[in-house]
């Protein structure tokens, strides 16, 4: 992104600018979005209805370079391969590594790790490794969930606002200002306060506070499609403008949504502990990371630095995993102009 | 510029409105909101619109509510917290930039070597860490270990005068904050000046014999600082959140913990007074920002809308 490419519509240059949470990486998404912006999938003839055969070609063709991304960015590949590894450790672990997490044991409270419980004990003396196990189910369904929803609605909103132009884009876009004016945390605060938290309002809740970075991406990018000549072309020939959208203006900005996507479910796993850490998280006697953490500060005073290291170096690992996936995409998508 | 701000200054007007909107919308449409409880007799059945009008006209009048649960009025309690978090979140930015910018420089000016790598590591892990895990760890290794180094809270003495001068205890925080924000920072910084080195400016430099150190102060780093300025405006809702968890967990008595206490025990006047301030904060922020911005590169204010 060049400043000149970045300036000339204030509007579009603040949308390539981080603004909140995992927004930081993309700001160079922003310029891989303009620059990919030159070559359309479509750009040959418009016209021609595209064959179920051509189609699932072009999926695989995606699949195809989706998979040279990986090969050629090792650190993805095994940013992926975390995040697959943290998946089974916490759908399969539980069915090799059998604990109890439902009942109280007073005699096995803040254990330190030792044989039996290789992680400890918490205040409750439920054994760590199992309650990691669990929490870690919740947190990567909200997490994933919320992410999806949020990336779903930003992209369609960013994509019509694009498309439209004109005083439906100007309204739309203030309305994502004024949600992003909010800090998210304080968003999910005044929601979780009115609303009683459950596994589904928080996956409604998180992704109504971060789908509006991604509507600004996916609108800077709608923006410099609608003018290619292919989406031109489909209008002239009489093609609606939600044909427009769903078959040209959303397939072409799929790279940028995809590595979107990745940095949506960071930000919403990192937003899911910190809630439940504030107390407005997923009730007792469901757990996630953030529930676990919540307990371990309160206690923080006596040391026990293992109740604290497990849950965090879970919610860092898996974050950081989905960066690294997030990056090497986005570097191999921006790479192969 | 003059067009080019008045345009902008009724942007934000409008985003302004639109916020208050949302906010006073989510709380009070709740089902048996304590919203309708709080705003006074007979407001369950006052027509939206208008409840949302006179409490608009009272915040407009400097009136932002009276807390019933704690007995004082919002503004006032504002005033004892907000100094708290002025002096948290202004000390960690300000340090956050000093880190920083020079972290992303060097990413960039080295790119693809073992530095690179090292520093964006590190500040993948500054990101990816929850403020509370990060805060934990350092209270754990600095303030429950004996020696003792730093305090496990922050200042509880009232007053300003105690935070500033509180260095043993306003550490920790402090640091929690400015590594939070150093994760958003440096990562921003680096692409910017990555930017900038591909620019023809650096080309023409070097060619017309320009030593490297000149071409890295004079053109990159200045050029890079011109995106850090609207940055600076855009990611203040992401530090005041930040602030919220530092204060909750070192239990400083600040804006964030406030805020969050009221939400806990379903105080509205205060979130809602409070979450306009952040708000207002934000857009003017953002507003600054933009100035700021078309001020420094003039491509901006001459651009058609």
């Amino acid at each position: 992104m060049t400043a000149s490419q970045a300036v000339p519509d204030p509007v579009v240059g603040q949308a390539q600018l981080p603004a909140g949470g995992a927004q930081a990486e993309d700001v160079a998404t922003g310029a891989a979005a303009s620059a990919r912006a030159g070559r359309g999938r479509h750009a040959g003839p418009v016209a021609v209805q595209p064959s179920g055969a051509e189609l699932r070609a072009a999926a695989a063709g995606r699949l195809r370079r989706f998979l040279a991304v990986l090969r050629a960015h090792p650190l993805a590949t095994v940013g992926g391969l975390v995040i697959v590894a943290v998946a089974l450790f916490c759908y399969t672990g539980p069915a090799l590594y059998h604990t109890d997490q439902v009942h109280v044991f007073l005699s096995q409270m803040n254990l330190s790790p030792r044989a039996g419980h290789p992680l400890g004990t918490d205040s409750d003396g439920q054994d760590e490794l199992g309650r990691l196990m669990k929490g870690g189910q919740l947190a990567l369904l909200i997490g994933a969930a919320s992410g999806g929803l949020a990336v779903l609605l930003g992209s369609m909103w960013g994509a019509v606002a694009g498309y439209a132009g004109g005083a439906v884009d100007a309204v739309m876009m203030r309305i994502v200002d004024a949600g992003v004016a909010i800090p998210a945390i304080i968003l999910l605060l005044l929601l979780t306060s009115v609303y009683r938290p459950s596994a589904t309002l928080l996956i409604v809740v998180i992704a109504g506070t971060s789908w509006l970075t991604t509507a600004r991406l996916v609108r800077a990018e709608a923006l410099t499609l609608r003018t290619r000549e292919y989406v031109q072309a489909a209008r002239v020939m009489g093609g609606g403008s939600l044909r427009a959208i769903l078959r040209h203006i959303a397939p072409n900005a799929m790279g940028t949504i995809v590595v979107n996507a990745t940095f949506q479910i960071a930000n919403a796993i990192l937003l899911l502990a910190t809630l439940s850490w504030l107390g407005l998280g997923v009730q007792f006697p469901s757990v996630d990371w953030g529930d676990m953490l919540s307990a371990a500060t309160q206690g923080i005073d006596n040391g026990y630095w293992w109740q604290i290291v497990s849950p965090g170096a879970a919610i860092v690992t898996i974050v950081v995993a989905f960066v690294l996936l997030g990056d090497g995409l986005r570097d191999g998508l921006a790479g192969d102009e | 510029m003059t067009a080019y701000v008045s345009r902008r200054g009724l942007q934000a007007v409008v985003v302004l409105l639109i916020v208050t909107l949302i906010v006073f919308g989510l709380l009070s449409l709740a089902p048996g909101s304590p919203a309708s409880a709080s705003l006074g007799p007979g407001s369950a059945h006052r027509p939206f619109l208008l409840a949302y009008l006179t409490w608009l006209n009272r915040a407009v009048q400097g009136n932002l509510g009276f807390s019933p649960r704690l007995n004082v009025s919002v503004a006032s309690l504002l005033a004892a917290s907000l100094p708290r978090t002025l002096v948290l979140t202004g000390v960690s930015t300000v340090l956050a930039l000093v880190i920083a910018i020079p972290v992303g420089l060097l990413q960039a000016v080295r790119r693809g070597t073992a530095a690179d790598h090292v520093l964006r590591g590190l500040t993948v892990l500054c990101y990816g860490t929850p403020a509370v895990v990060l805060g934990s760890v350092l209270v754990l290794f600095l303030a429950v270990d004996p020696p003792h180094v730093f305090g496990a809270e922050g200042p509880q003495a009232p007053g300003i005068a105690a935070v500033i001068t509180d260095v043993r205890d306003m550490t920790l925080p402090v640091c929690t904050l400015t590594l939070v924000t150093v994760g958003i920072f440096a990562r921003y910084m680096r692409s910017s000046a990555l930017d900038s080195l591909s620019q023809d400016y650096v080309e023409a430099a070097r060619a017309r014999g320009a030593g490297e150190q000149r071409v890295i102060v004079a053109h990159v780093l200045r050029n890079s600082l011109v995106p850090v300025v609207t940055l600076l405006g855009l990611s203040l809702p992401q530090i005041v959140g930040g602030a919220v968890l530092v204060e909750g967990l070192f239990n400083i008595k600040g804006m964030g913990w406030q805020l969050w206490q009221a939400a806990l025990r379903h105080d509205v006047p205060v979130t809602l007074g409070f979450t306009l301030i952040v708000a207002v904060a934000a857009i003017l922020g953002s507003l600054l920002a933009d100035i700021g911005y078309a001020f420094l590169d003039p491509r901006v204010r001459h651009a058609q809308p």
